[in-house]
């Protein structure tokens, strides 16, 4: 008997061997180790035997059944694992072939410039206002001492739709407007970024339609020294932290005394250029205190209340940080040029 | 403005700086200065030489064998100019010299003939062609009989000056003569100004006794001078004056005109000068024109003049458009003995109106609308006479016929250190203020902090307080004034619900994959009605056109962002760019009138155009060109991000295509419209298949509230029951799911259409429309028996309401 069960346990050892996949596997645990397998079989026998044989063969049975056992499990799990791996070499894929493409969109270079310019001054406490782009003479001319037949309103000819109606050639009027509702209660601290419109011939570096962003401060106190502080940060945040201004005089109707800002040329670093007409400075905006008639007209006394102003176009920003060349391409609206300033 | 430096240091010293620095020096103080560019270039081996013989080339007809003196030696010199004659003094090129344009001069044979130099015009010195004088346009240039044979042209000839070009704003008409821009350089250098002398004698005979003045328009003509010059010799003016003026830009004629030239550049005072003996009278009146009055023009154009225009007459008729140009009949001529020269102070006003109208913009109509100095208007006179007795051989007449109710007076203003300071941000003391008005060269009183400054009538522009500031202000330099952030109260800045909501419309649309175009407002009248969403075509009366246009493409403010997205889709689809999804946020203008007197209503509008292929994975076989549902997935998707309800429904629309188009609607309000462009106006703008859509921004704005309300997430399952329903054709998807939702009760929580379907096993004319129906109650577990019944009724209703019946 003894032999009898070492020749089983010989066999199956043999077959758990040569299983090649789960199913012989299993055929091997149901042919040696079931209820009708020889090893039951052997056991059955066993009432045949001395009273001392049988637990010597008891135990030797046992220990067959199990070392059979553990060599099927033993042997399943490397089947397992060799199943995996086969399956997942057969999933596998090239990886190096193009994805699922995503519709992709985004802003205009214009909207992008604005909001970056609206989210800087909104950092230094100012409100954004927006009014309407047709526009009375009252509100785009005279509330901001332009009145008719000032020389000034030559150098801004302008599209008008009626006698007393226009399109607006600034975003001043916002101002004006904005200014005229609150009657000198309170200070005012606002940019107003908006299209604006001209008697321009559209080429390279002019545009009957562009954009603007004027700011306003009116408030007790405001001193040139306050406008130099606003614009050197706001040069610093958008141009770069090396950059320089500097203010020259200048003309504008609404503002006394007005100024221009310059910013240190960037690609010379001041050194003249090609870029800075070999002067090291490039304009970026306008800017002066509220004229005192302005602020009478629209209710501030002059007295106690003082302000700046200041306006710029992004177009102009945008073709000095970007490097576009001609002002049209903002309007034409060529796919190829809008893609290539979506990218944050 | 062109400054000569070289003139300009007659006024004032600056020989201390660079050009460079003169130029950034004054660009920083006010004055922009625009270009520096040198008149010519420095001669190099150039000299005044004598033509001492000039006889015919022996072997050539057009050219001229000369002896020329240069001073040390005599040199052969083969010159082929026309006017070349013995005895002139011209600008020899010795052998070795380098003319513009690295030409080297060697000696030479010509034809034969030994030339050891260049006789040469001004243009080959350097010269712009468009100032050399008339008689040395095409040909050498001739020195005055006074030149210094042997010495260098660079000087008698003005080669090394340099030319300033200032960029002038309004204000600043005083920098308009070299008086002015002297003064503003004396206070920014602070250095001391040299006048010019105007003293001359004068005859016994009086000019009161030759003429006399009238002067009818007070107010448009305040000051009226008339100087009377006789035995004038009409020739060339000196050659300083003709350098000065090429300079400056002016091409030299001859004296006469080359003086009052020369004094409206110096003084910024325009002088005009008549020829007394053709005056026809002795008279001068001035006044309005007649209606209807003729006047020829210096330019031989023959005039209609009206009673806004002001001229001068003889009494009878007109000889001169005042200040803007004189008549052809009393022109100075070579015959000129007697000559009238006017000094006037013209309105601006007046002067702008018939400059504008005729189209005569000159350097003296500009002048005279930004105001001329009324200190400087008789002294011009005055220099002018005293110039052409020096240099025209002129005998001026005694005395000034003139008419004189001119404001002299000075305008005074009141400045206080301690409020300028507030106002700057500076901390400018009492004795740098007085330095600064010194340096000005403004009369003022001081008294204390408290300065009484009279301005000086050449500038204008001073009036009130605050032009005092930004006096002191650039001169004191704005570099000085410090770095400071507003000291007034913290206020929290930000964007308006409206700007929010744009920001977050324009970025949910580019996150599904439109990009965002910048249009042009104003379109064509044309244009201009195509593809108005039917809301607002049934509210506007008229578009807005402008009075008048720069061309007929921008003349009407658009009614629809559409048309001219439309065309700058076409323009990519012309570059091959043929897949192109555009969105823009813009203003349209509605006006309510039929002839426009108020500003039109202005909305905001959400367009967009989409055409091609909306997404492909070729190695997948994926391709989903655009269609109707990708634009309408892409509204309701942005609604949904708003939690603002929409429906759609079939619609028509002018220039929509008819069986694709759904008027979209915002409880029961139409707010705009999406579908195909019609077939044929695709065509038009030359697109190909073109999806497209119009939302009024402003009523989403009005209807959305910014805080989303909270909902509970349900802690019960939901059950989903589908139900596949046969129907006509024509029974809309949009009508069953309405049925569903009535009839389904409250339990249902969506309805969402999974299949669409008609052919085989179905009846002709018929389709079947399968839903999914979600049962949810957020309190409890759905019993069968509760879904059960809701399907029931839903099936009645949908059979009752729409001949629906379950699909087998
Ligand atoms: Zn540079």
């Amino acid at each position: 008997m003894k032999e009898q069960l070492q020749a089983l346990e010989k066999e199956a050892l043999q077959k758990v061997e040569e299983a090649i996949s789960l199913k012989e596997l299993q055929d091997v645990r149901v042919a040696y180790l079931g209820k009708k397998g020889p090893i039951t079989e052997v056991l059955r026998g066993m009432g045949k035997l001395s009273k001392e044989e049988r637990p010597v063969i008891g135990e030797l049975a046992n220990k067959v059944r199990g070392q059979i056992a553990d060599a099927i499990d033993s042997k399943k799990a490397d089947i397992e694992a060799e199943e995996l791996e086969k399956q997942l070499a057969e999933e596998t894929i090239d990886v190096t072939l193009p994805g699922r493409p995503v519709p992709t969109g985004g802003p205009h270079l214009l909207t992008s410039i604005v909001e970056e310019i609206e989210d800087l001054f909104i950092g230094m406490g100012f409100e954004v206002r927006e009014g309407p782009e047709v526009e009375t003479d009252y509100y785009n001319f005279e509330a901001l001492n332009l009145p008719k037949g000032h020389p000034a309103r030559d150098m801004q000819d302008s599209f008008y739709i009626t006698e007393d109606i226009l399109l607006r050639t600034h975003t001043s009027p916002v101002q004006a407007r904005t200014m005229n509702m609150i009657q000198g209660e309170r200070p005012v601290k606002m940019i107003c970024p908006g299209k604006v419109y001209r008697r321009d011939t559209d080429d390279a570096t002019h545009s009957h339609q562009f954009t603007q962003i004027e700011g306003l401060y009116v408030d007790k106190n405001v001193r040139m020294s306050d406008l130099k502080g606003v614009l050197d940060r706001f040069a610093k945040q958008m141009f770069g932290e090396e950059r320089q201004i500097r203010l020259r005089p200048s003309f504008f109707p609404f503002t006394e005394p007005s100024v221009e800002m310059d910013i240190s040329c960037k690609m010379c670093n001041g050194e003249g250029c090609s870029v800075c007409k070999k002067t090291g400075w490039i304009e970026i905006l306008g800017a002066g205190l509220v004229h005192a008639r302005v602020l009478e007209m629209a209710g501030y006394d002059p007295k106690v209340y003082s302000g700046f102003a200041f306006g710029m176009g992004p177009e102009r920003i945008a073709m000095l940080k970007y490097g576009v060349d001609d002002i049209r391409h903002f309007y034409t609206n060529d796919i190829r040029f809008l893609k290539q300033y979506h990218q944050a | 403005m062109f400054v000569s430096l070289n003139w300009l240091k007659k006024y004032v010293d600056i020989d201390q700086l660079s050009p460079e620095d003169l130029a950034e020096r004054i660009t920083k103080s006010g004055i922009e200065v625009e270009g520096l560019e040198h008149f010519a270039s420095p001669a190099n081996n150039v000299v005044v030489g004598y033509v001492e013989s000039c006889d015919k080339h022996p072997n050539a007809d057009k050219l001229n064998l000369c002896q020329v003196n240069v001073g040390d030696e005599t040199l052969q010199i083969i010159c082929g100019a026309p006017n070349i004659a013995t005895g002139q003094k011209v600008a020899v090129a010795k052998p070795g010299s380098v003319l513009p344009g690295n030409f080297k001069i060697k000696k030479a044979k010509l034809r034969g003939v030994e030339s050891n130099g260049m006789i040469c015009s001004l243009q080959e010195l350097g010269v712009e062609e468009k100032f050399v004088p008339k008689e040395f346009a095409s040909g050498i240039f001739v020195f005055p009989e006074d030149a210094e044979i042997g010495v260098d042209v660079t000087e008698p000839l003005n080669l090394d000056d340099i030319i300033m070009e200032l960029g002038l704003t309004p204000n600043r008409s005083d920098a308009l003569s070299m008086l002015g821009v002297a003064y503003e350089v004396a206070a920014i250098l602070d250095v001391p100004i040299r006048l010019p002398h105007t003293d001359y004698h004068t005859d016994e005979e009086k000019a009161a006794d030759q003429v006399s003045l009238t002067v009818e328009a007070k107010e448009q003509n305040p000051y009226y001078g008339a100087f009377l010059v006789k035995d004038v010799k009409i020739g060339p003016s000196p050659l300083w004056i003709r350098n000065y003026l090429m300079a400056a830009g002016i091409r030299p004629i001859n004296n006469v005109v080359d003086i009052t030239n020369y004094v409206l550049l110096e003084y910024g005072q325009p002088l005009h000068a008549f020829d007394f003996d053709k005056l026809g009278s002795n008279e001068v009146v001035v006044r309005m024109a007649n209606e209807g009055e003729k006047l020829v023009t210096l330019d031989d154009q023959e005039r209609t003049l009206s009673s806004e225009h002001l001229v001068i007459t003889n009494g009878k008729e007109a000889i001169a458009l005042a200040g803007v140009m004189g008549g052809a009949d009393s022109e100075v001529t070579e015959q000129t003995t007697t000559v009238l020269i006017e000094a006037a102070y013209f309105d601006g006003q007046t002067i702008r109106k018939a400059s504008k109208e005729f189209d005569l913009r000159s350097e003296a109509s500009n002048r005279f609308e930004k105001g001329v100095d009324p200190n400087r208007v008789r002294k011009a006179g005055e220099r002018a006479c005293q110039l052409l007795q020096d240099y025209a051989g002129a005998t001026v007449l005694d005395g000034v016929v003139e008419y004189d109710q001119l404001d002299y007076s000075e305008k005074t203003v009141t400045i206080w250190t301690s409020t300028i300071n507030d106002r700057l941000g500076t901390n400018i003391s009492n004795d740098q203020m007085a330095d600064i008005l010194r340096k000005l060269n403004f009369n003022y009183e001081q008294d204390g902090e408290t300065f009484t400054v009279y301005a000086p009538t050449r500038r204008q522009d001073i009036v009130i307080f605050e032009d005092m500031l930004e006096e002191v202000a650039r001169i004191f330099g704005y570099d000085n004034v410090p770095f400071t952030l507003p000291s007034g109260g913290a206020q929290a800045g930000g964007l308006t619900k409206q700007q929010e909501l744009k920001r977050h419309i324009n970025q949910f649309l580019e996150g599904a994959g439109l990009s965002e175009t910048v249009t042009y407002s104003l379109t064509s009248k044309e244009r201009v009605t195509e593809l108005v969403s039917p809301e607002v075509a049934e509210k506007m009366v008229s578009s807005v056109s402008l009075a008048m246009p720069m061309s007929e493409e921008h003349s009407t403010l658009r009614l629809s962002i559409l048309p001219e997205m439309l065309s700058s889709v076409a323009y990519n689809l012309a570059r091959k760019q043929a897949n192109v999804a555009y969105y823009e946020l813009g203003s349209i203008f509605i006006s309510k009138e039929e002839k426009v007197t108020k500003q039109p209503d202005e909305q905001l509008r959400i367009a967009g155009a989409l055409t091609g292929e909306w997404l492909t994975h070729p190695w997948q076989q994926e391709k989903k060109v655009v269609d109707f549902f990708v634009v309408k997935g892409i509204l309701e998707a942005l609604f949904e991000s708003l939690n603002i309800d929409v429906t759609f429904s079939q619609a028509k629309v002018d220039g929509m295509h008819p069986g694709r188009t759904a008027q979209l609607f915002i409880n029961d309000r139409a707010i705009g419209f999406a579908g195909q462009v019609h077939p044929q106006l695709q065509k038009d703008y030359d697109l190909k298949e073109t999806f497209v859509f119009d939302i009024n921004f402003d009523y989403i704005l009005e209807i959305h509230e910014n805080e989303p309300k909270f909902a509970k997430i349900p802690r019960y399952p939901s059950v989903t029951r589908d139900i596949a329903l046969v129907v006509d054709q024509s029974v809309q998807a949009g009508a069953l799911e309405a049925t569903i939702a009535h009839a389904g009760g409250e339990l249902i929580k969506d309805i969402q259409v999974f299949d669409v379907y008609q052919g085989e096993h179905l009846a002709e004319g018929k389709k079947s429309i399968a839903f999914s129906l979600f049962y949810q109650d957020p309190e409890r577990t759905l019993t069968d028996d509760e879904v059960e019944a809701s399907y029931q009724a839903i099936l009645e209703a949908v059979g009752k309401e729409h001949n629906a019946e379950l699909r087998g």
